[in-house]
């Protein structure tokens, strides 16, 4: 079946180029648009490859992505920090869609990846409950299950962006501690509700059984709303670096509560005031203050092309695509601009919109070769709109690291190079 | 008036729970608070799960050298592994447009946090291989280099929580949490 195109050109729709965001919804035709500086001359002549005339290679027990995409890979420090420490970066810019292969989340651990035997594995949930109450993956695995697609971001994602000066560092490097899975497992309250909770209960403290036993407190209330014990990630068990053999998934909040290789949730009245609660993911702001407790991973959005790295071939039509997300709920509104913010046009958003979730966008740019700055701006259904640079910066200063998600820019010079910039 | 209708519910629960639990499935299994002991290494602010044993400064200092400050740096100043970061220093550098140095003395709000912190994750290399003697005696060693405690003074599971911590007061909720 045909879908009904349109003919007529597609009007800017913001300074720089920006163009309609009716050829995504609508399939119209940008007539006028040039190619994307590809030489308009006849093609080579076909001629038929060798991997047409020889049987190819048989099954795999376990598939791989091409030998041609060995590039695609998480990125992440060499030492002298001891292996496994840290993080490895997601390499966000070089994919599509909205799911990040599970090979390819990030991952930030404190103490390496732990190798846990599943059948020696027990999750234990006491304290301040009627019961306490001992669990095997096999156990686990046996309750009502529940999916969901949501992002996991690590609360010191962007962090290089507080950086008084902007670095030569591309999408992994910026916004790369961000992934997003379908997750499946138990939902938290059933296992509570078994347990009994006491009625003085107002906190959670999950733990690890990585050797750092990583552990923070969660409030109760959470643990009953949407909280997840994930024993799938992308309908496959959880793999080792996200959590095997089960992991909390706390949709929206920051990325180190989503305790990994979940062992332990004791009920208290209390948070424990863990050092990663205390001396870590807290934000010191302009005052000597400094807030605690920061859950929700607020709106935000990025640019994963183009961007620093990925050079554009000459003037032309491009696809701008990119990531919205917000641990408030729905991205409700992503707008682009070519020009640095001075104007701005609505994206096309890619469905499913799930709340806390991740969003595809989709902008249309007619690059005219000349100087212009690429940004976008998230909106999420709670109406938060992503702050400007400067907005951020006035609000809490840049000396807090955690939460950074202020708007990035990605300015396009003539030879159509990208770099990260403050604009 | 104010009695008859919990009565009523009180009544239709107990008619339908039987059957309601019935459906629910339960495959946790019972242990025994005392069967957790050797799980349960949180401790709270208020010194809830901290261990007996005792420790002081000048006994943590040989514990420090042999099994911290390869990578913590000599009295928890340069560290030499840039993550473990220093755990002295930096007081007054949370001052408005000062470049923070967030270490024990100058950041962490609560003593506690220190020995729960050393007793599940450190050494880093044999994580969970002290023992609490050893932990409070290097705890306090650290608080000590930091200038909040005595070299003699005693770290206990009655004194260590009541170590006052010169950012104790530092911290503030973030107002946009959801309710």
């Amino acid at each position: 079946m045909f879908r009904k195109t349109h003919t007529e050109p597609v009007d800017p729709a913001a300074g720089n180029g920006i163009l309609s965001r009716r050829i995504f919804l609508e399939g119209a035709v940008v007539v006028g648009a040039t190619g994307a500086g590809l030489s308009r001359g006849s093609a080579e002549p076909l001629t038929v490859q060798p991997w047409m005339k020889v049987p190819g290679a048989g099954f795999a027990g376990y598939g791989q992505p091409s030998p041609f995409e060995s590039k695609v890979v998480k990125v992440f420090p060499p030492p002298p920090n001891p292996p496994g420490v840290g993080a490895s970066r997601t390499p966000l810019h070089m994919l599509e869609g909205m799911i990040t292969p599970s090979g390819l989340h990030f991952e930030r651990s404190h103490s390496g990846v732990p190798e846990i035997d599943p059948d020696q594995h027990r999750l234990v949930i006491h304290g301040l409950v009627k019961r306490p109450l001992v669990f095997t993956v096999e156990a686990l695995s046996r309750y009502p299950m529940q999916s969901r697609i949501a992002f996991i971001e690590c609360g010191g994602n962007s962090l290089a962006l507080n950086a008084p000066q902007a670095q030569p560092l591309n999408v992994a490097a910026t916004h790369g501690l961000m992934g997003c899975s379908e997750w499946t497992g138990v939902r938290l309250s059933t296992l509570l509700d078994e347990a009994g909770i006491e009625p003085e209960a107002r906190w959670v403290i999950a733990e690890g059984a990585d050797a750092a036993a990583m552990s923070r407190s969660i409030p109760l209330t959470k643990a009953m709303d949407d909280a997840l014990l994930c024993l799938y990630q992308n309908g496959e068990r959880v793999r080792p670096s996200n959590g095997y053999p089960v992991r909390l998934l706390l949709p929206g909040f920051e990325g180190n509560m989503n305790v990994k290789w979940l062992r332990r949730l004791k009920l208290t009245a209390g948070p424990a005031m863990t050092k990663d609660e205390t001396s870590k993911y807290t934000i010191l702001l302009k005052n000597e203050k400094a807030w605690q407790f920061v859950f929700p991973m607020e709106v935000k959005s990025v640019i994963t092309r183009p961007s620093p790295g990925l050079a554009l071939r000459g003037p032309g039509f491009y696809e701008i695509s990119g990531l919205a997300w917000s641990g408030n709920g729905s991205i409700r509104q992503v707008d682009v601009s070519a020009d640095g913010g001075r104007s701005w046009a609505p994206a096309a958003l890619q469905g499913p919109i799930l709340p806390k979730a991740p969003v595809r966008f989709r902008a249309a740019w007619q690059w005219n070769g000349g100087p212009a700055v690429l940004q976008s701006r998230a909106t999420d259904e709670m109406g938060m709109v992503q702050p400007t640079r400067a907005q951020f910066a006035n609000e809490r200063g840049l000396r807090g690291i955690y939460h950074y998600n202020a708007i990035a820019s990605w300015r396009i010079d003539e030879k159509g190079e990208a770099s990260n910039v403050y604009a | 008036m104010f009695t008859l209708k919990p009565i009523a519910a009180c009544a239709s629960m107990l008619t339908i729970a039987p059957a309601a639990l019935a459906q629910v499935p339960q495959f946790g299994q019972p242990i025994a608070p005392a069967d957790i002991a050797a799980w349960d290494i949180s401790i709270g602010p208020d010194g809830a799960g901290l261990p007996p044993s005792r420790g002081t400064a000048i006994e943590g200092e040989a514990i420090y050298v042999a099994k911290c400050q390869a990578c913590h740096g000599e009295k928890g100043i340069n560290p030499s592994v840039a993550l473990s970061g220093a755990l002295v220093g930096g007081m007054g550098t949370l001052a408005p447009d000062k470049t923070p140095i967030k270490t024990v003395g100058s950041y962490w709000p609560y003593a506690t946090t220190l020995f729960d912190y050393t007793r599940r994750a450190m050494p880093f290399q044999e994580s969970k291989s002290l023992t609490a003697d050893e932990i409070y005696a290097v705890s306090a060693y650290i608080l000590n280099l930091n200038g909040i405690i005595g070299s003699n003074d005693v770290m206990d599971a009655q004194s260590l929580p009541k170590v006052r911590m010169p950012n104790q007061d530092g911290f503030i909720p973030f107002p946009r949490n959801p309710k």
